[in-house]
């Protein structure tokens, strides 16, 4: 087709060739030597994972890894709150309040803002002394202390030393429990292949794991508090999504369904429980999936909430910005570009190829 | 076609409405709810509106004793021109990749060819990559263009990448005009381009308003392009946003008063035109 042409080369080159290139750009040392970051024809050497070992055991690379574990925290909590804030407000809005229109536009205005505008007003909502903490004293209650976005404190921390042992660990017992499955639905093949992994896996973590060692000193990283104030100014711009997405679902499921629930003598509850949401559960995977990437890929929010110096609360995506463009350290940000690129796809590549398999078998 | 959610399911189901307690507390939790949403805009309108020495944080809360709008002009002098530079960057980019998608979504939908499927999922994924994977790519090849700078390499960048959203909606509004509309012009003789123009193009005016909506928000909004492919003469509002409100010794009035202003364009559309804007949301969000 002639005419999509010039689309498919530019997005063959824009998406495709850049990606290439930029994998490509992390196996070289391009930028590590200030001197020949910016230079015409930087003398660029081939480094192999170099760049990679350094992000994952590197003694200067502690930031990255401690954004590694917010983004993971972030997402988690960023999911969990638009989900659940979303689906509560669709399931109040379902019921036919007066003005549903009203409240819909209320609950969804903050789409409409860049993150750039929300992170300036939450900024300024969460100042130390200031915004939410200042809240409780308009009811005559004494004001806050607790430090939005300039919070060091951690829970649930571990030792990144420890990383490898509790990936295998984890990976293994989603691969048990896909034996398992597969045991059960009587597929042989798939139960030996899973549950032989799993037992190397396990034996890998029981006898190998515990003396791996990724770095010399322990290193402790968890889910940092001062992340919280910027986990709620994100739910504040997106549940509203998934409130017209679970709306949209909701108004979806015909009048007859509900009905014949309720003659089968199932009370508001049952109906829900059991008619309801099993048919909201293919919008709840597709809301986790944008979500997901969305919170994989956030930075300006951060950007603008926190600034871009704060490592307490900084994540991958803005750290790539900032090596790769105020330091000129091109190797290492496309290093974290492709690390970045490499989580995304884990989210949506399956995504799409579901959508896209379902689609021919039905044509 | 596996579509989650039809778009035009968000009206109102036929009502059961009840009466009693119920009804009360459902309307106190949408109070709440709304005040979770409203709040920060309270704050933000209250503190543009005071003057300097007025903001203080113990007080944060207290409406302007005088209104003080100042501020606006303050910050239109600091950010105005960025707000010509998005506006500008907003709507080229924006008409250029309306489009190209619909002529994209015409091709994809209704000359259906082998391997269109998978030629539109490589497309989609190009939706869906953080573009930090092709930032320094992208840098690079917009400085040989000798583009680096100026607001052109910023709409390249953006029409590129706008390409796969606006191509999906056109491609899903396409598919719901029936093949036959196409079929009987074929027969009368008309090619490709003369169906596009009689046929398709006259039917597509609600598939260009969602999709000039939902881009022009994107765009107007986007931030990393804008703080990586401009410098100061072409620099969107966002980016000249983030630096008014990154500074430690301006008075919080000022980025208030920007932020509006950085918002008002978006936030009018929404107002005016939600029902189109949430289409968007959704199409964004439903599979092909």
């Amino acid at each position: 087709m002639l005419v999509l042409l010039p689309s498919i080369l530019l997005l063959a080159v824009f998406v495709y060739g850049f990606i290439g290139r930029t994998v490509y750009v992390s196996l070289t040392d391009w930028g590590n030597d200030p001197a020949q970051a910016l230079a015409t024809n930087p003398i660029i050497r081939w480094v192999g994972l170099a760049n990679y070992q350094d992000l994952f055991t590197g003694f200067l690379q502690l930031r990255f890894r401690q954004e590694l574990v917010n983004t993971i925290f972030f997402t988690l909590f960023f999911i969990l709150g638009c989900l659940g804030l979303g689906l509560g407000l669709a399931l109040i809005l379902d019921r036919n309040p007066k003005g549903e229109g009203l409240w819909r536009t209320i609950f969804l205005f903050p789409m409409s803002l860049s993150f750039i505008v929300t992170g300036t007003i939450w900024r300024w909502m969460l100042q130390p002394q200031g915004g939410l903490n200042q809240f409780p004293t308009v009811l005559g209650l004494p004001a806050g202390s607790f430090g939005w976005l300039s919070s060091t404190g951690a829970i649930w921390k571990f030792d990144w030393n420890k990383l490898p042992l509790l990936t295998a660990g984890v990976v293994a017992l989603v691969l048990v429990w896909v034996a398992v499955r597969a045991a059960r639905a009587g597929d042989r093949t798939r139960t030996i292949v899973a549950g032989l992994c799993a037992a190397l896996l396990l034996g890998w973590a029981l006898f190998v794991g515990p003396n791996v060692k990724l770095l010399p000193a322990p290193e402790p990283h968890g889910f940092n508090l001062a992340l919280i104030g910027i986990i709620l100014a994100a739910v504040w711009q997106m549940s509203g999504y998934t409130m017209a997405l679970y709306l949209a679902g909701l108004r979806g499921i015909p009048e007859e369904l509900r009905e014949a629930a309720r003659v089968d003598g199932a009370n508001d509850f049952g109906m829900y429980r059991h008619v309801i949401f099993p048919l909201l559960a293919p919008i709840t995977l597709s809301a986790m999936i944008i979500l997901g990437h969305i919170s994989l890929k956030i930075f300006d929010l951060v950007y603008a909430m926190a600034g871009p110096d704060n490592t307490y609360t900084s994540v991958p995506a803005l750290n790539m910005y900032l090596t790769s463009f105020r330091q000129n350290q091109f190797a290492l940000g496309a290093a974290i570009g492709t690390i970045l690129l490499i989580l995304v796809a884990f989210v949506i590549v399956p995504y799409l190829s579901s959508a896209f398999r379902g689609e021919e078998g039905h044509a | 076609m596996t579509t989650t959610v039809p778009a035009s399911t968000v009206q109102p189901a036929p009502a059961s409405r009840k009466t009693g307690l119920g009804r009360i507390g459902l309307y106190v939790l949408l109070v709440i709810a709304a005040l979770f949403f409203l709040l920060p805009i309270y704050l933000l309108v209250a503190t543009a509106l005071k003057t300097p020495d007025a903001i203080n944080l113990a007080t944060t809360w207290q409406w302007p004793r005088a209104l003080n709008w100042a501020s606006f002009a303050d910050a239109w002098a600091k950010i105005g021109g960025n707000v010509g530079n998005s506006l500008f960057l907003a709507v080229v980019s924006t008409i250029l990749a309306a489009f190209l998608g619909s002529l994209n979504g015409y091709a994809l939908s209704k000359w259906q060819f082998r391997g269109a499927n998978i030629l539109f999922a490589l497309m989609l994924f190009g939706m869906f990559i953080p573009y930090q994977a092709v930032l320094i790519p992208l840098f690079q090849f917009v400085k040989s263009l000798g583009l680096y700078g100026s607001i052109w390499g910023l709409i390249l960048a953006h029409v590129v990448y706008g390409l796969p959203i606006t191509t999906l909606i056109f491609r899903n509004y396409y598919a719901e005009v029936p093949d036959a509309l196409v079929e009987a012009a074929t027969i009368d003789g008309a090619g490709f381009w003369s169906i596009y123009r009689q046929v398709i193009l006259p039917l597509s005016v609600p598939a260009f308003v969602v999709v000039v909506i939902w881009e022009f928000t994107q765009v107007w909004n986007e931030f990393l392009f804008a703080a990586t492919l401009t410098n100061t003469t072409s620099q969107p509002v966002t980016y000249a946003l983030s630096q008014l409100a990154g500074g430690q010794a301006v008075s919080w009035n000022l980025p208030m008063a920007g932020a509006i202003l950085a918002a008002l364009p978006t936030l009018l559309v929404y107002i005016l035109l939600g029902r189109y804007f949430v289409r968007g949301l959704l199409a964004g969000s439903v599979k092909g």
